[in-house]
């Protein structure tokens, strides 16, 4: 009898140890002549249990777990001859921390071999496709408004709007690019889907190329994320060969190809109209827009630029139908978010809910608060450019206008728990700094602004004319929000002016060291 | 494992800029090709792709000065990038970032002198939810110690 195994070869799996676990079940079971088979899958994005170990049985998957290279032999005991093990953490689908979740987009990642297209193909792959093929433009056009998708990529854009928008351009080509940039820190989704499931993102670029006429895309991945463009340059190749990209595809007369281009460690390529400068072979510098690049984008064309997750959501959305994604969610912000727990937090991961939860049920009771057991003080959201919220503020609900009204954003969806010990002096200065190591260089408020907010806020460090230096960082960052040219400099604020506005003791000395130093 | 690079050679690098030049918009995968071969991009290859690509050497040195990877000198024969986002500060990532420069004796950004280590910042590994991170050598290391830290500083150091 042979036993089934499944183990992550997500990155997040590889940095603590997975190749080693799989590597050593093979050698322990191979020395006890047991035979088994390790599937090496994507995350189930529970990253604290990482690496996990599945095994398959007529129940189901039973899940091991955090399992090390130490633990594989008395596991290998335990399963072949049917004995408890520690690890074990029953069956992997009623671990609540997953069966709370709403994993629409998520659904294969961590269950499927993500280099096999028959695996996707067997558990649903390419049946949105299939139905797009058989609505044709516009109906797809309106599936996509009426499920309510927004760009997954922060800025919240109606999807559908923006495919309208090219579908009814006219020129002699367009383009799809898929922004796979995901720089922003505690933000790990893209990665995810695109070692666990990048199929999942063939398809729904594929989708958009037919819909609006688009004949090529690109899917631009950071540098930093190598696995993730090694999985999906294997998963394009194993589309072409099976004739889901290229020319015909699923015997249609629609074409499309696909291309993989690496980033080279500029932050700012994130932005959509530094990314196309960046795919044209230029320098990352940032476009002023109008023209939209749903006007003149990729090369001068039309192009549908969206965020990885935006392209992840859309085979759900057609396979299943508009209703069935824009029943979950709150207000105009509807379907699902892939939220990622991150930084200082006992249970980080991948957590797919609707929309509406709140940022201390997030935090607290689905992360568990820190894993250092300190009280959580401060939560950056929405990445580098994203609010620090205090504890007080913990009722906000997961949701693009709520977190706007609290002068945050949600961005990406992740989400980076500081425990008590944080200095927001220096997070707020970090802001500053990453913003001067980032700035493309073309609007002065950023370029400038950024390198001005470091020395000020080094400054109120040190203690010096401390509430006249506040007043001009406040001064400064209203001249970044509203005279910057893209997000970088626009949103830098939101960190500074959030730390210092919930976090104001850690910035203005109390009154015992004032008198102290007199 | 240490990347092994072949010594800049003229006919190589018109080779590799070859190979790619008749893609649209090839800058950045030129210049990422040679610096897969060669570990860095060598000076004199400037002019080549510029050459290659119908562009002035102006322009192909800004691309090439604009994006944080392309490197004007190889590296040390390890390179350790350490993740200094903000997910890695809430975790304690400025502590072992410290404790790593002074093992090496170079901050971030710098080769040891005997050339065995380059210690580099990175913006974000996507490791979040096993900060802190690293890469030696394109290998990922998460959830780092005091400990952890150490055993890749001495691997690199090897």
């Amino acid at each position: 009898m042979s036993i089934r195994l499944y183990v992550s070869r997500d990155a997040g799996a590889l940095a603590v140890g997975a190749d080693e676990v799989a590597l050593a079940l093979e050698q322990a079971a191979a020395k006890r002549g047991i035979a088994v088979e390790i599937v090496r899958t994507g995350s189930r994005g529970l990253y604290w249990l990482e690496p996990l170990v599945e095994v398959a049985t007529p129940q189901g998957r039973i899940a091991f777990g955090p399992v090390t290279e130490t633990d594989v032999p008395s596991l290998l005991d335990a399963l072949a001859s049917n004995t408890p093990h520690l690890l074990r953490l029953g069956a992997t689908d009623e671990i609540p921390w997953l069966k709370r979740q709403t994993r629409l987009t998520f659904a294969r990642c961590g269950v499927i071999d993500p280099r096999s297209l028959d695996d996707y193909r067997a558990h649903g792959g390419y049946k949105g496709l299939e139905r797009a093929l058989s609505l044709g433009s516009e109906a797809i056009l309106n599936e996509v408004t009426a499920s309510g998708l927004r760009g997954r990529g922060g800025a919240g854009f109606p999807t559908g709007i923006k495919w309208k928008t090219v579908a009814q351009a006219k020129a002699d080509r367009k383009f799809i690019v898929c922004n796979a940039d995901e720089g922003d820190s505690g933000t790990f989704a893209d990665r995810m889907i695109m070692e666990g499931d990048p199929f999942l993102v063939i398809e729904g670029m594929t989708t958009a190329g037919l819909t609006v006429g688009a004949t090529k895309g690109y899917i631009y991945i950071r540098s930093e994320y190598p696995h993730a463009v090694e999985a999906m340059n294997a998963a394009i190749q194993a589309a072409k060969r099976d004739g889901y990209l290229g020319a015909n595809i699923g015997g249609s007369t629609h074409s499309f190809d696909l291309e993989v281009r690496v980033g080279a460690g500029a932050y700012v390529c994130g932005e959509e109209t530094s990314l196309l400068e960046s795919l044209e072979g230029r320098r990352g510098l940032v476009r002023a827009k109008p023209p939209l690049p749903a006007h003149r984008g990729l090369f001068g064309k039309p192009t549908v630029i969206n965020n990885v997750l935006s392209f992840a959501a859309i085979p759900f959305i057609l396979a299943e139908g508009a209703k069935a994604y824009a029943d979950f969610g709150m207000g105009r912000s509807r379907g699902t978010m892939p939220i990622q727990l991150a930084g200082n937090i006992r249970r980080g991961g991948l957590f797919e809910t609707a929309f509406g939860v709140t940022l201390g049920e997030l935090v607290d009771d689905i992360g568990g608060g820190t894993f250092t057991g300190r009280p959580v003080r401060a939560v950056q959201v929405g990445g580098p450019l994203g609010a620090y919220f205090p504890r007080a503020l913990f009722d906000t609900p997961f949701d693009y206008e709520a977190f706007a009204a609290r002068d945050g954003l949600i961005g990406h969806g992740g989400i980076v728990v500081f425990d008590d010990r944080v200095d927001m002096r220096k997070q707020a200065r970090f802001a500053m700094e990453f913003c001067a190591i980032e700035s493309c260089g073309k609007c002065t408020p950023c370029r400038i602004g950024s390198t001005r907010g470091v020395e000020t806020i080094e400054k109120i460090i040190n203690g010096e004319r401390v509430s006249e230096n506040l007043a001009l960082v406040e001064d400064l960052c209203n001249t970044m929000k509203f005279g910057s040219l893209c997000a970088l400099g626009g949103f830098t604020p939101y960190p500074v002016l959030s730390a210092l506005k919930h976090f104001r003791e850690d910035f203005v000395p109390a009154p015992t060291t004032l008198q102290a130093a007199e | 494992m240490t990347a092994v690079y072949e010594p800049w050679d003229e006919t190589r690098g018109a080779e590799i800029i070859a190979e790619h030049s008749k893609q649209e918009g090839a800058t950045l995968v030129i210049l990422h090709a040679l610096q897969e071969a060669f570990g860095y991009v060598p000076a004199a290859a400037i002019p080549m792709v510029a050459q290659a690509l119908n562009l002035s050497r102006a322009e192909v040195h800004g691309v090439f000065t604009f994006y944080h990877d392309f490197r004007h000198r190889p590296a040390g024969r390890h390179v350790l990038k350490l993740c200094r986002a903000e997910a890695c500060q809430a975790a304690g990532g400025d502590a072992l970032a410290a404790r790593a420069e002074a093992k090496l004796g170079v901050s971030l950004g710098h080769t040891t002198a005997d050339d065995r280590v380059t210690l580099e910042p990175i913006y974000c590994l996507g490791l979040c939810a096993t900060a802190p991170s690293a890469m030696l050598d394109g290998r990922l290391v998460g959830r780092l110690d005091e400990k952890r830290i150490d055993a890749l500083v001495a691997e690199a150091q090897r």
